[in-house]
C-alpha cells in the first residue's frame, strides 16, 4: 500500500515537470483519460498551417497550466498523507515493516545514485533528490534493532564518508590530468582526430614518468648518493688519453667524455653487491628495474587496450546503418572553430553524395579495374621505396664500420647513419602519402595503410641498424678478450714492480685513469641509442619549424606580392600529419625501451622530450596548421595506436632479452662485470641472501622439467581460450544473422500488410500511439497507473493483429504468402463440408476431390 | 581575477547536489558557474543562480556558435516560459552534463533525439530529417543536396532505421541505431 502511494507521488511529480510545453505526446499522457480521444483527434486533423498549430498550442498551454496547479495541490495533499503514514510507521516497527522500510530506503538510495541518468530537468531532479534524501535521512536511523541499530548507523555513516571520499578523490584525479585545456583547444580547432594524437602523447608522457621514477628512484639516485664517487675506480674515470678533450662541447654532444663516464650509462655502475649503509643491492636492483620497465609497459599497454575494447562494446563494422550513422552521428560537437565547421559541412555533404551514388550504382566496372590497377601500382611503388631505403641503410652501416676503423674522420662520417635514417624518416612518409593518393581510399582506411607502411619503413630501418650494432658488439667482444689479458698483466706487473723494489711501504696504487680497459660494449649500445633519440628529437623539431612554421610564415606574408595565390594554391598551409606523428612517437618509445637497459638516463631525456613536444607541437599546430580538408573522427583508431605500440614493445623486447640471456657482460664495467651472464645476479642473491629452502624451491622451479610442462600448459590454455572465443564469435554472428532475418521478415510482413489489407493498416494506425508511448517507458508506466482499462484493449488488439498476421504470412518470403482473402473465404467452406463428410453417404458414388478447393483442407 | 571577485560563489550544499545530479566534477561545475556568470551582465552577477542568460549570449560559446544545431540545443535545454530560449544556470548545467565526457550513451542519445526532433512532436518524420540534412550540409547554396538526392537519402534512412514502418523514427528506434554507432558518444561532447 505504501509502495503504491510512493509511486503515485512520483507520478504526480512526473506530471508536474515533464509537462513541457512543446511535447504533444507528453501532454497526451498527462491529460490522462482524454488523451486517447485527443490524440486521435490530433492525428486525424493534421493541422495544415503553422499559425493554427501555434494557436492551438497556446490554448493547450493555458489549459495545462491549470492542470498543473491542480496537480500540485494534489501532490501536496499526498505528501502530507504519506508523511502521516510514515510517522505511524515509526511507532510500531515489526519485522516485516522494517524489511519493507529497508527496501524502500535502498530504493531511494538507488534512485539517488541513478538520478543523473534520468532525462529530467534540473528542477525536477533537485526536488526528487531532496525528497529522497530527506526520506533516507529520516528512516535510516530507525533501521536495525538494539546493537544492530548502532552498527547499521555506523555502517551507513562510513558508506557516506566513503562516497564522499571517492568523489573528492575523483575530483582530485581529474584535476591532476594535465593539459586538459590545451587539448580541448586543439580539439575545437581540428576535430577529435588531431586531438587523439595529443591525448596519446599525454598518455605516453604518463607512462614515461612512471618509468623514469622507477629508474631514477631505484637505480640512478642510489648510485649517485651511495655508490663510489667519480674517479675512485677505472670504470668511473675518464681515461688519460681522453681527459684533455673530455669537457669539450663537441665531445659531450657526441655523448663521449664526462657524459660517457657518468651514471647515465651502464658502464659507470660497480659490481659491488651492496652499496652504502643501507646495504642496497644495486646490481640486483638494476636487473629487476630493467625487467620491470618492460613488465610495467606491457601491463599498461594491454590494460588500456582492453579498456578501449571494452568501451566500444559494439563492433563498428555492422554496416546495417550506414546512412543513419552518417545522418545522426557525423557532427563532431567538439568543433568550435568556424573554419573547421565549414570543412566538416563540406565533408558531410560529400559523404552523403558519395553514399547516394554508391547506392544508386553500386559498382562501376571500368572504375573498378582502373582503381585496382592503381592500387597495385601504388603498392609496387611503395615496396620499391621500402627496399631502396633498406638497402641504403645497409650500405651506410657497412660504410660506417669501415669509417670507425679509420682515425680522424669528419663529423659527417661519424654521424652518417643517424643522418641518413632521419632523412629517410623525414622524406619517405610524404612520398608514401603522395603515392597513396593514387589509391583513393576513405581517409580513415587510408590513414591505416599509411601507418602500416611507415611502420614497415621504420621497422626495417631499425632492424638493419640493430643488426649492424650486433656486428659491432661481436667485434667488441672479441677485442675484449685481448684487453682482458693486457689489463691483467698490467696490474700484475705494477704489483710485481712495487714488490720487486723491496720497499716495506705499500706502493701507490695505479691511477685509475691509466688502467687499460675494455671497450664496454654495453655503454656503446647505450650511447648509440641516446644519439639516435637525440637526433630524432632534433629532426622532428626542425621539421616542424621549417615544414610548418616557416612555410606558414612564407605563405602568409609573401602572398601579398606573389604571382599566384599561395594560400589556396601550391604550397598552402600544412595539415597536421597524424599518422607520421603517431608513428614517430611509437618508434621513439621503442628506442627508449630498447636503450633504457644500457642507458638508464635515456628515459629522463625522453620525459623531457615529451614534455617539450607537448608544448611545442600544440603551439605549432595552433599557429601554422590548417584543419584537414576532410575532417574525420578518431573513433577506434586509439586501439590501433596501442596495437602498434604493443608490437613495438615486443620487438624491442627481443634484442634486449637476447643480449641479456646470451652475451657475456663486459669484464670491467657495469653492475654485472665478472659474471658469466647478467641474470646470474638473481641466482647469487638467492643463494646468499635468502634462506636455504628458498634457494631449493627456486632451483626446482628453474628446472627444465618443470618449465617445459608449464609452457605446454600455457599453450594449451591459450588454445582452449582461443577455441572458446571462436565459438562465441560464431554464436555472435549466428545471432546477428538471425536478427537480420527477423528484421527482414518483419519488413516483409509490414509491407504485405500495408499493401494487401487495408483493414490491418487501420489497425496499425490504432496501434501506433501505444507503441509510441512504450518508447517512453516512464510515461507508459504512468499511463498504466492511471488508466489500465484504456490502454489494454488497444494493446490486445495490437497483439491480436500480430497474431492474425503470423499464421497468415507463414513463410519467410513474400512470394509464398497467400493473399489474405483465401484465408477469409476458407472457413465457410470448411463449415459446409465438414458435416457433409461426417454424414453417412446416402448415395453410392465416391466424393471426387474438387479441383482448387482441396488445397489446405484438413483430412478426416 | 576581478571577475571572480564580483560574482557570487556557489553554496556548498548546492554544489554537492549538482555533483550528485550531473555527470560533472566539482571543478567542471565551478568552471561552468564562472563561465555562466561571465555571460551575464555585470549587475546580475550577484545572483547568477537565479538569473537567465538570453539565447544570444549563450550562443557566444564557440562550440555552440559553430554547431548547426545551436538553436535546437538552446530550445531543448531551456526551461524558459515565454519561449525565448534563455537559460538559467541549472539549464546550463543540464546541457553540460549531457554533453560531458562521462554521460551515458543512453542519456546522450535521448537528448540527441530531442535535438533532432525539430517540431517537437516526439518522432523524427520526413520534415525533421530534411531539416537535419540541411543543417548538416551547411549554409552554402552549392553544398545543398538537390531534391532528388534528398528524397533518396531520406528513403534510405527510413529503410534502415524505421523498424516499425510507420514512416517516422521514434525514440527507441533512434536509440537502437545510435547505440551501435562506434563514435556517437565520443563526438556528442562539449567541454567547457
Amino acid at each position: 500500500q505504501d509502495k503504491e502511494e510512493e509511486s503515485k507521488e512520483e507520478e504526480s511529480c512526473n506530471q508536474q515537470n515533464t509537462a513541457s510545453r512543446r511535447k504533444n505526446y507528453q501532454r497526451e499522457n498527462s491529460n490522462g483519460k482524454k488523451a486517447g480521444e485527443e490524440g486521435s483527434r490530433q492525428r486525424g486533423k493534421k493541422t495544415p498551417t503553422k499559425d493554427q498549430k501555434e494557436s492551438e498550442n497556446k490554448e493547450k498551454e493555458t489549459n495545462k497550466k491549470g492542470k498543473e496547479e491542480e496537480n500540485k495541490q494534489k501532490s501536496d495533499r499526498k505528501d502530507s498523507t504519506s508523511a502521516s503514514s510514515n510517522s505511524s510507521d515509526e511507532e510500531s516497527l515489526s519485522d516485516e515493516e522494517l524489511a519493507m522500510l529497508m527496501e524502500q530506503v535502498e530504493q531511494k538510495k538507488k534512485l539517488i545514485s541513478t538520478m543523473r541518468n534520468k532525462p529530467w530537468r534540473m528542477v525536477k531532479k533537485l526536488s526528487v533528490l531532496r525528497e529522497a534524501q530527506a526520506f533516507v535521512e529520516k528512516f535510516e536511523g530507525a533501521l536495525g534493532k538494539g546493537k544492530g541499530k548502532k552498527l547499521y548507523a555506523y555502517k551507513m555513516m562510513m558508506a557516506k564518508k566513503w562516497v564522499k571520499f571517492k568523489r573528492d578523490f575523483d575530483n582530485f584525479k581529474t584535476q591532476c590530468i594535465p593539459w586538459e585545456m590545451k587539448i580541448k583547444e586543439v580539439e575545437s580547432h581540428f576535430g577529435s582526430s588531431v586531438a587523439s594524437y595529443f591525448i596519446f602523447l599525454r598518455w605516453m608522457y604518463g607512462v614515461n614518468l612512471v618509468l623514469c621514477g622507477l629508474i631514477f628512484g631505484l637505480v640512478i639516485i642510489p648510485e649517485v648518493l651511495m655508490g663510489m664517487p667519480y674517479g675512485s675506480m677505472p670504470r668511473k674515470t675518464v681515461p688519460r688519453a681522453e681527459q684533455a678533450t673530455a669537457m669539450d662541447f663537441s665531445v659531450l654532444w657526441d655523448f663521449e667524455g664526462y657524459i660517457k663516464y657518468s651514471a647515465l650509462f651502464y658502464g659507470y655502475y660497480n659490481n659491488q653487491r651492496t652499496i652504502g649503509w643501507l646495504k642496497y643491492r644495486l646490481p640486483m636492483a638494476y636487473f629487476m628495474v630493467g625487467i620491470s620497465v618492460f613488465g610495467y609497459s606491457l601491463m599498461v599497454v594491454i590494460r588500456s587496450m582492453a579498456r578501449n575494447a571494452n568501451e566500444s562494446t559494439t563492433d563498428g563494422d555492422d554496416d546495417n546503418f550506414v546512412f543513419s550513422w552518417k545522418m545522426f552521428t557525423s557532427w563532431d560537437y567538439l568543433i568550435g572553430n568556424p573554419e573547421t565547421a565549414d570543412n566538416k559541412f563540406a565533408s558531410i555533404t560529400t559523404s552523403f553524395k558519395e553514399s547516394i551514388v554508391d547506392e544508386q550504382e553500386s559498382n562501376k566496372d571500368e572504375n573498378i579495374h582502373l582503381r585496382r590497377f592503381l592500387r597495385v601500382l601504388a603498392n609496387v611503388l611503395i615496396i620499391c621505396c621500402l627496399c631502396g631505403s633498406g638497402y641504403l641503410i645497409y650500405f651506410v652501416v657497412k660504410r660506417s664500420q669501415t669509417f670507425s676503423k679509420m682515425q680522424n674522420v669528419g663529423w659527417y662520417e661519424r654521424n652518417e647513419v643517424e643522418i641518413v635514417m632521419s632523412l629517410l624518416g623525414m622524406f619517405c612518409p610524404p612520398l608514401f602519402e603522395t603515392i597513396a593518393a593514387l589509391e583513393n581510399y576513405h581517409p580513415r582506411i587510408g590513414l591505416k595503410w599509411q601507418l602500416g607502411r611507415i611502420f614497415a619503413l621504420f621497422l626495417g630501418n631499425l632492424y638493419t641498424f640493430l643488426l649492424a650494432l650486433m656486428d659491432d658488439v661481436n667485434e667488441k667482444l672479441a677485442e675484449e678478450d685481448v684487453v682482458k689479458n693486457i689489463t691483467h698483466w698490467t696490474l700484475l706487473g705494477h704489483h710485481n714492480l712495487s714488490m720487486g723494489n723491496g720497499s716495506t711501504v705499500t706502493p701507490p696504487p695505479l691511477d685509475p685513469a691509466d688502467v687499460p680497459r675494455g671497450p664496454c660494449w654495453e655503454t656503446t649500445v647505450g650511447i648509440e641509442f641516446v644519439r639516435l633519440t637525440v637526433s630524432d628529437i632534433l629532426v622532428t623539431y626542425i621539421t616542424i619549424l621549417v615544414g610548418d612554421f616557416i612555410r606558414a610564415c612564407f605563405v602568409r606574408f609573401v602572398n601579398y606580392c606573389w604571382c599566384w595565390d599561395l594560400e589556396a594554391g601550391f604550397p598552402s598551409y600544412a595539415e597536421f600529419d597524424i599518422s607520421g606523428n603517431v608513428l614517430g612517437l611509437v618508434f621513439n618509445q621503442g628506442m627508449i625501451w630498447m636503450g633504457s637497459f644500457y642507458a638508464p638516463g635515456l628515459v629522463g631525456i625522453n620525459v623531457l622530450r615529451l614534455l617539450t613536444s607537448m608544448y611545442f607541437q600544440c603551439w605549432a599546430v595552433m599557429t601554422s596548421n590548417v584543419p584537414h580538408e576532410r575532417v574525420f573522427k578518431a573513433s577506434k583508431s586509439n586501439n590501433f595506436y596501442m596495437g602498434l605500440l604493443l608490437l613495438i614493445l615486443f620487438l624491442s623486447l627481443l634484442p634486449v632479452a637476447y643480449t641479456i640471456m646470451s652475451l657475456p657482460p663486459s669484464f670491467d664495467c657495469g653492475p654485472f662485470s665478472g659474471k658469466k651472464r647478467m641474470y646470474d645476479v638473481i641466482q647469487e642473491t638467492i643463494e646468499l641472501d635468502f634462506p636455504l629452502f628458498v634457494a631449493k624451491i627456486f632451483s626446482y622451479v628453474a628446472n627444465p622439467g618443470l618449465i617445459i610442462p608449464a609452457i605446454l600448459l600455457m599453450v594449451l590454455a591459450i588454445y582452449y581460450l582461443n577455441a572458446v572465443a571462436a565459438a562465441y564469435q560464431r554464436t555472435n554472428t549466428e545471432l546477428k544473422k538471425k536478427m537480420q532475418m527477423q528484421r527482414e521478415e518483419d519488413k516483409n510482413k509490414r509491407n504485405n500488410k500495408a499493401s494487401t489489407n487495408p483493414m490491418l493498416q487501420d489497425m496499425e494506425d490504432l496501434l501506433t500511439p501505444s507503441t509510441k508511448k512504450e518508447s517512453h517507458p516512464k510515461q507508459a508506466e504512468d499511463k498504466k497507473m492511471e488508466s489500465p482499462n484504456r490502454i489494454s484493449p488497444v494493446g490486445k488488439q495490437g497483439k491480436a493483429a500480430v497474431l492474425d498476421g503470423s499464421p497468415m504470412m507463414g513463410g519467410r518470403g513474400a512470394a509464398f504468402t497467400p493473399p489474405p482473402h483465401v484465408f477469409v473465404t476458407q472457413p465457410p467452406t470448411l463449415g459446409v463440408r465438414a458435416p457433409y463428410l461426417g454424414q453417412p453417404r446416402p448415395w453410392g458414388h465416391p466424393p471426387r476431390p474438387v479441383p482448387g478447393m482441396g488445397r489446405g483442407q484438413p483430412r478426416y | 581575477g576581478a571577475m571572480g571577485a564580483s560574482s557570487s560563489v556557489l553554496p556548498r550544499d548546492v554544489l554537492g547536489e549538482y555533483q550528485e545530479l550531473t555527470f560533472l566534477t566539482k571543478q567542471e561545475i565551478l568552471l561552468a558557474y564562472k563561465r555562466f556568470s561571465e555571460l551575464l551582465p555585470k549587475e546580475e552577477r550577484e545572483n547568477a543562480c537565479s538569473a537567465r542568460v538570453p539565447k544570444s549570449q549563450i550562443l557566444t560559446l564557440p562550440e555552440l556558435r559553430a554547431s548547426p544545431f545551436q538553436h535546437r540545443i538552446c530550445r531543448v535545454f531551456s526551461t524558459s516560459d515565454n519561449g525565448d530560449d534563455s537559460m538559467s544556470f541549472e539549464d546550463f548545467l543540464d546541457m553540460l552534463s549531457v554533453f560531458s565526457n562521462s554521460a551515458t550513451s543512453d542519456i546522450k542519445s535521448h537528448y540527441a533525439f530531442r535535438i533532432f526532433d525539430f517540431d517537437d512532436d516526439g518522432t523524427l518524420d520526413k520534415k525533421d530529417l530534411e531539416k537535419l540534412v540541411n543543417c548538416l550540409t551547411g549554409q552554402g547554396e552549392e553544398s545543398r543536396l538537390n531534391a532528388a538526392e534528398m528524397e533518396q537519402l531520406i528513403r534510405n534512412i527510413l529503410e534502415e532505421a524505421d523498424i516499425d514502418k510507420d514512416g517516422t523514427i521514434n525514440l527507441s528506434e533512434f536509440q537502437h541505431i545510435v547505440s551501435r554507432s562506434p563514435d556517437f558518444t565520443s563526438s556528442f561532447k562539449i567541454v567547457l
